[in-house]
């Protein structure tokens, strides 16, 4: 057994697509029509067959609940790593992303969240440079 | 309002403080890490949300809410007009030369 798959719940595919490929960098892997929406997976550029990411539709309705629960105390979805979380921070924001948490060092990371205008927010995080020293 | 030194008495509460000092506006998610990460604290996210509500109460943080986002912003003043109650006016970073009267009722944003 392994981890091949993770998800985000996006509220809207077309618009999630975009957004995690011209913004955040990951390249299509997967697009095949299920019922009325798409199985859709992007992958990393760095890791083209490595873990998936389903960009999931959010149509059950306890899933809006908790996701807006979720972005109100300022909690991530999920977390990506980078290699850089203040040069990845400061393209993003040029690009227009919204922040909830500016880059700050928590301990041996480096972390910033932004909003994926899917109705989530994102982590990031990369190692703090002096401990990787 | 409720009452500042009580709000002060607990560690995890001036360790909030602390972290609001060094940054303002901070997602409940941000001031947990920052608890765990950088001062060790294993309490709950509901644990300090509670001592949140405390600082609340005594006016020492602020929710604000920004869309779909909750921030939490450190208010001073009530410390300002704690500390002036025993300070003599010259002390007091607000006394100014007008006195301790006028002192007491300016209000300055942090």
């Amino acid at each position: 057994m392994r981890v091949n798959l993770a998800s985000v719940l996006v509220d809207d595919q077309e618009k999630a697509l975009r957004f995690y490929t011209d913004v955040l960098g990951f390249v299509p892997k997967v697009d095949v029509p299920v019922g009325e929406h798409r199985w859709l997976t992007v992958v990393s550029p760095e890791d083209p067959d490595g873990v998936e990411l389903l960009l999931e539709p959010d149509a059950h309705p306890a899933a809006k609940q908790y996701k807006a629960a979720l972005v109100e105390d300022g909690i991530p979805f999920t977390s990506f790593a980078v290699a850089d979380c203040r040069a990845e921070h400061a393209r993003l924001r040029g690009l227009g992303v919204v922040f909830t948490q500016e880059p700050a060092e928590m301990g041996p990371v480096t972390t910033a969240v932004f909003d994926d205008t899917c109705g989530n927010l994102i982590q990031i995080a990369s190692m703090t440079a002096s401990m990787t020293e | 309002m409720g009452d500042v030194f009580k709000a002060l008495a607990d560690p995890t509460r001036r360790a909030i403080v602390d972290e609001l000092t060094e940054r303002n506006g901070q997602t409940l998610f941000e001031l947990c890490g920052r608890l765990v990460m950088k001062h060790g604290l294993g309490s709950s996210r509901q644990a300090i949300s509670q001592h949140l509500d405390v600082l609340e109460a005594a006016g020492l943080v602020r929710v604000r809410r920004a869309g779909r986002y909750r921030y939490h912003d450190l208010d001073t003043a009530p410390l300002e007009q704690a500390v002036r109650r025993w300070l003599p006016p010259s002390t007091t970073r607000l006394a100014g030369s007008r006195g301790s009267r006028a002192a007491t009722d300016q209000e300055e944003s942090p």
